[in-house]
């Protein structure tokens, strides 16, 4: 039988370890969203060499694991970057899952950005806008409802990818659970906890993003 | 004045049309007319660089272009003194209706926003869709559509508005108002160059007529005298053919 009374006690044990895992996701979107924007604007006009560059930074990053990556940072380039040594682990988590989920979204950016009819595009050079403005102010906002639902699942998918942050040595959540439950060797008890508060976690976020595309779509109500 | 000298334009090896010259002055309104395919569209997209001409100047007020020397600044500039109604009307889909008209006077002209708002109120009640400020664009009829791409090209205050086939994706319940917009310009005296397949606005609204035709002008002249003595045996072939089916008088 499961231990009930020990999961209610460390509920809020795990829970105060919350906040650091959804930081770290937070930043990392953050950081990803303005990433993979220009990295799919820079597919998008084509922009000599760099668009090449992009076009490796997402091969590389979409072609090898995210656990690989974080790896990669935090104990393998400080071999050769020495004034990375001080590098955090936290550091090095929201550094890999920037990089890594960034490669995911702007291909996802892009084919939004793709998606917009060309008389759009057409009709604001025709009245004198500027690439920049006509990107900002017609193409964006109607790629980004375009990309939301996608981008979500991403954000989604990056609160749980947090958890590899425990590999590198950081309490987060994992990490908080793991030590949990390697103390009163109640593995079950814990580790089943612990995917619940996940659970919970993306569940709300779900809720809002229903709540999100219902907002975005509402120019769009015929 | 609006002039045209020498524009060519080609489509790989296909020359789409070579040396046009076309000349308005002020309030002047200029229909052309032509079977599909010849580079209508074309040379009005050419006229605000839309497509990139392969030779000829182009002059719009005191801007003169040299279109194989053209900075990105006398394209801007350009752009700013021609405005652009579309076949299929190119709303921006994320902005209402006021929105769409304001945007160029904010974001181009840079004017404080309650001013823009105040001078899209006013074009929204000329385009008779005062009710419609707030609607976006899915929530407009064709018509509806198209008269507010007709405001945003007004709001431009461009010294020519650009028609290309205002009224080719309408259903034909809606061309009539869209027409309609278009001569309540025409009393204005607003500058204008139309392409268009509707010979019966042709003839009540153009000052000039323009049969294009193989990649070139055939003729030129006052719609009385191009729709009753066309000059060219193309121009009337072509009149023939789109005017006996209607009912109209043919040449």
């Amino acid at each position: 039988m499961l231990n009930l009374e020990y999961m209610w006690g460390l509920l809020p044990v795990l829970l105060s370890y919350l906040p650091l895992t959804l930081q770290m996701a937070t930043i990392a979107m953050v950081f990803a969203l303005i990433l993979a924007c220009l990295l799919a604007v820079v597919r998008v006009s084509r922009v000599p060499v760099l668009n090449g560059l992009s076009l490796l930074f997402i091969s590389f990053f979409r072609g090898t694991p995210l656990l690989v990556q974080l790896f990669l940072f935090y104990y393998g380039l400080p071999q050769v970057i020495s004034s990375l040594i001080a590098i955090t682990g936290v550091t090095a988590a929201v550094l890999g899952l920037t990089l890594h989920f960034s490669a995911y979204m702007a291909e996802s950016i892009r084919a939004a950005i793709v998606g917009i009819d060309r008389s759009q595009t057409e009709a604001a050079l025709s009245i004198g806008m500027t690439q920049s403005q006509l990107m900002r102010r017609i193409i964006l906002p109607q790629a980004t409802r375009v990309a939301t639902p996608t981008l979500m699942n991403y954000f989604i998918d990056m609160i749980k990818a947090t958890s590899l942050a425990f590999t590198l040595g950081v309490t987060e959540l994992m990490g908080a659970t793991q030590k949990e439950a390697a103390g009163s060797f109640l593995y079950l008890e814990a580790f089943l906890l612990v995917a619940l508060i996940y659970w919970v976690i993306v569940e709300m976020l779900s809720w809002g993003q229903r709540r999100l595309e219902i907002y975005l779509n509402k120019a769009y109500q015929r | 004045m609006i002039s045209l000298q020498g524009i060519t334009k080609h489509f790989g090896a296909h020359t789409v049309f070579k040396d046009i010259d076309l000349s308005l002055s002020q309030g002047e309104i200029i229909v052309i007319i032509g079977p599909s395919g010849t580079g209508k569209s074309t040379l009005l997209r050419c006229i605000n660089f839309l497509e990139k001409p392969d030779a000829g100047r182009l002059q719009v007020g005191d801007l003169k272009v040299d279109t194989q020397r053209a900075s990105r600044a006398d394209i801007l500039a350009l752009r700013r003194r021609t405005a652009f109604v579309f076949q299929n009307y190119g709303l921006f889909a994320n902005k209402t209706a006021l929105d769409n008209i304001s945007e160029g006077m904010i974001v181009v002209d840079k004017l404080p926003k309650a001013k823009a708002h105040a001078r899209a109120r006013e074009i929204l009640e000329r385009i008779g869709l005062a009710d419609k400020a707030d609607a976006y664009p899915a929530s407009l009829s064709g018509g509806q559509q198209q008269r507010v791409g007709i405001g945003r090209a007004m709001a431009a205050n461009a010294d020519v508005i650009l028609f290309d086939e205002p009224t080719s994706s309408l259903d034909p319940q809606w061309v009539e108002e869209v027409l309609g917009l278009m001569k309540q310009l025409a009393v204005e005296r607003q500058t204008m160059i139309v392409v268009t397949h509707e010979m019966q606005f042709a003839r009540e609204v153009a000052d000039q007529v323009v049969f294009m035709d193989e990649g070139g002008i055939v003729e030129q002249a006052p719609p009385e005298e191009l729709f009753t003595a066309p000059k060219d045996e193309r121009t009337r072939h072509f009149l023939r053919k789109i005017l006996a089916p209607t009912g109209q008088a043919v040449p």
